[in-house]
């Protein structure tokens, strides 16, 4: 199978809705959902949600939503950002969101972790373009995938690839109600001890990052005879040291450990900082 | 935004609604004549075949399922097939009956989804499923019934309805008892009723005047309406298997859109998805489905695209039967999985995914590390098929006003239920090949 380039004219940039002037605010909350860069997985969650979907559409006032067919303007009480920021156009759109929305949550990995599409930040996005493309000025990268949070402030960001129906519905209705949501910060592992699994590490010897990972999935990996391989991204307060340590006793040498912590919530502070540890230790190929 | 002077007139629509992911349209029309369409895919680059490189052969199937967030189950069954056709081993048996159920959940819920929330509203005149609700709660309600059904079977077999964990190279982590499926069949039921109930509501729709004559390309696999593997075949004799695509078919970089256009060597623009599907298998559907189509007058090889919503929820019928009979058959496995031990080679694999052919191919190396990785989603094919519809279809109706013709165009594209999120991360990196 061949490449082969044929030039027309470039792509116009995307309107965001403008704020019109003294428009009166709607009685019902106002909820806008955004996509950047992702797999759509997230604002999926909320379709997802059969048996709420036509109560939640009721109580509030479903805005701005492409997928399922909503385009007004704004402003927006309550916007839900799906997806990372990855091109110059989408890093000046998610200013102008901001600007629309009084409250921020970013929903899914991508929005708050940069997403699996940051494993491009540990290589050369200029490289993989100008060998990829028969024309690569026609398409448009930033070399870093971004959280929305590095661009504008955020909210309360909801974690998880991909982000849980229940915990939506939470922080929506927290956000509406003015209260903080319900969210626990803990590990995956407090998850097995509610859920009552034996452990796949201590029983089985399994590679498990439940220790390190942020709860919310209901330890579900575990659940089916699997280690969590972190999707939620790290816990408040992870001791990778320690997990590391024990990952190399399971039998991973480091390139595994770096390979299993670089996956969809790879540029995740807490995980970034372990791995360029364990590259810059020299033991391990990248 | 339409633009119009005397002798020049622009369509352009910025941001497309009720599909999966974000692209734009553009038609513009000179003296009466259609000069050119485009559906821009704007959607930046995610670079997955980039970064596959130098991962472990058990990887892709977690990997990839982070294409798309409608059809992860795809992509997982695509990468499980041709990780395993490199390794050399080929799962069979109630393990691939297991994939199979795992693939309906996903049809179902997809299909469901496309029928409801995003394709009815244009056919019967709503903005959207919501408002749709606002006169129809009871309609919406079943559409709504039968997506949750198909999530029931993803979250019951793959423990969540998106990016499933329970799926792996050589089968699954953990099998269900066959205790365990036995309330998926209760549902199935219900949703069984609720299909064919949609192929009657959607069959009864005032379709629009298209039709095309595009090369149909789909699965076939004797013996089953084909979802897992089997060889691509086409209305015009094509006949090949996965490890020829490369020989057949071509991808092309076009300035409007971040994802590559395929095309067949020599034929030009073909058609994949639930159209091409229905016309090449039809005979292999379940007897519930048969009928259904029989009583919607679906036609052998159905030509016209607005009526893809009615083989949708024909082949969504097929779904919810052939679950019942894999749940009906099932007899637990000794082991979860088979043992796959990697070995240096290429491996291809394809599968149906709700909107057509999925394929990957993998290069591994004798330690099981991915040197080279390609996938080429439904989308991306289908691409110049939709621009293809559109040309037509502006054409034959240039007496519509803007607004109109506008909102007629959205709903071409819709026909496709396109992926725009899949489509777009066919920017891959290549290096390294002649």
């Amino acid at each position: 199978m061949t490449r082969e380039a044929v030039v027309t004219p470039p792509v116009r940039e995307v309107p965001v809705p403008r704020l019109p002037e003294r428009q009166r605010a709607p009685r019902k909350p106002s909820v806008a959902v955004w996509k950047f860069s992702s797999c759509d997985g997230c604002q999926l969650t909320l379709l997802d949600c059969e048996d709420e979907l036509l109560a939640v559409a009721g109580a509030v006032e479903l805005s701005y939503f492409l997928e399922a067919g909503f385009s007004s303007d704004g402003p927006y009480d309550l916007s839900l950002v799906e997806g990372s920021v990855t091109n110059e156009a989408d890093r000046r759109r998610i200013e102008r969101v901001r600007a629309v929305s009084k409250h921020l949550v970013t929903i899914g990995a991508c929005a708050t972790a940069g997403g699996i599409q940051a494993l491009r930040n540990f290589g050369d996005v200029e490289e993989f373009l100008s060998i990829v493309y028969a024309s690569p000025r026609l398409v448009e990268a930033l070399g870093e995938s971004t959280p929305i949070s590095a661009h504008v402030p955020v909210d309360y960001e909801l974690r998880g690839c991909p982000i849980t129906r229940a915990q939506l519905l939470e922080v929506v209705l927290a956000f509406l109600h003015g209260r903080r949501a319900d969210v626990v910060a803990s590990s995956v592992c407090s998850e097995c001890k509610l859920t009552g699994n034996v452990c796949v590490t201590v029983a089985d010897g399994m590679a498990c990052l439940g220790p390190v990972t942020h709860a919310g999935c209901g330890a579900l990996c575990p659940s089916y005879k699997r280690g969590c391989y972190g999707c939620f991204g790290p816990m408040e307060s992870p001791n990778l040291p320690a997990m590391i340590g024990g990952l190399n006793r399971r039998g991973l040498d480091d390139g595994s450990v770096v390979r299993l912590l670089r996956s969809f919530n790879a540029a995740a502070p807490q995980f970034q900082a372990a791995t360029q540890a364990l590259i810059e230790m020299g033991e391990c190929p990248t | 935004m339409t633009h119009r002077s005397r002798s020049k007139r622009v369509l352009a629509l910025d941001a497309l609604q009720r599909v999966e992911g974000e692209g734009a349209m553009y038609v513009d029309i000179r003296q009466g004549t259609v000069r050119e369409v485009q559906l821009r895919i704007y959607e930046p680059p995610r670079f997955f075949e980039a970064f596959l490189r130098g991962r472990h052969y058990t990887e892709p199937p977690d990997i990839t399922a982070r294409v798309c967030g409608i059809c992860p189950v795809a992509y997982q069954m695509s990468a499980c097939q041709a990780v395993e056709a490199a390794c050399g081993v080929t799962v069979d048996g109630q393990l691939a009956e297991l994939r199979r159920l795992l693939y309906c959940g996903e049809w179902i819920e997809s299909h469901a989804l496309h029928i409801y929330l995003l394709h009815a509203p244009d056919f019967l005149g709503y903005e959207n499923a919501v408002e749709l609700a606002g006169d129809h709660a009871d309609i919406v309600e079943r559409g709504l019934q039968l997506k949750k059904t198909g999530n029931e079977i993803l979250e019951l077999l793959g423990g969540r309805a998106i990016h499933p964990v329970n799926v792996r190279v050589g089968g699954f982590y953990r099998l269900p008892t066959a205790r365990q499926l036995r309330p998926l069949r209760e549902r199935l039921l219900g949703a069984l009723d609720a299909a064919v109930e949609t192929v009657s509501w959607v069959a009864g729709f005032d379709f629009p005047e298209l039709a095309h004559d595009l090369e149909l390309v789909a699965l076939r696999s004797p013996g089953a309406y084909a979802v897992l593997g089997g060889r691509l075949a086409s209305t015009d004799g094509l006949d090949i298997s996965a490890d020829e695509f490369d020989a057949h078919f071509v991808e092309e970089q076009v300035a409007h859109s971040t994802a590559l256009h395929s095309k067949m060597r020599e034929r030009g623009t073909y058609l994949l998805g639930p159209l091409a599907r229905y016309a090449l298998n039809c005979d292999e559907l379940a007897p519930e489905a048969k009928e259904a189509a029989a009583a919607a007058s679906l036609l052998p090889e159905e030509r016209n695209p607005f009526r893809s919503i009615v083989v949708r929820a024909v082949e969504t019928v097929h779904a919810c039967a052939e679950a019942l009979r894999i749940i009906d058959a099932y007899e637990r496995p000794a082991e979860a999985a088979i043992t796959v031990e990697p070995r240096a080679g290429v491996g291809c694999g394809w599968t149906e995914a709700p909107r057509g052919t999925l394929w990957h191919r993998y290069e591994i190396d004798d330690g099981g590390m991915i040197i080279d990785a390609r996938i080429v989603p439904p989308t991306s094919q289908n691409q110049p098929a939709i621009e293809h519809d559109l040309f037509h279809f502006v054409e034959a109706n240039l007496e519509l006003d803007d607004d109109a013709l506008r909102r007629r165009c959205e709903q071409v594209i819709r026909n496709y239920d396109p992926c725009i999120s899949c489509a777009t991360h066919f920017l891959d990196l290549r290096v390294e090949r002649s």
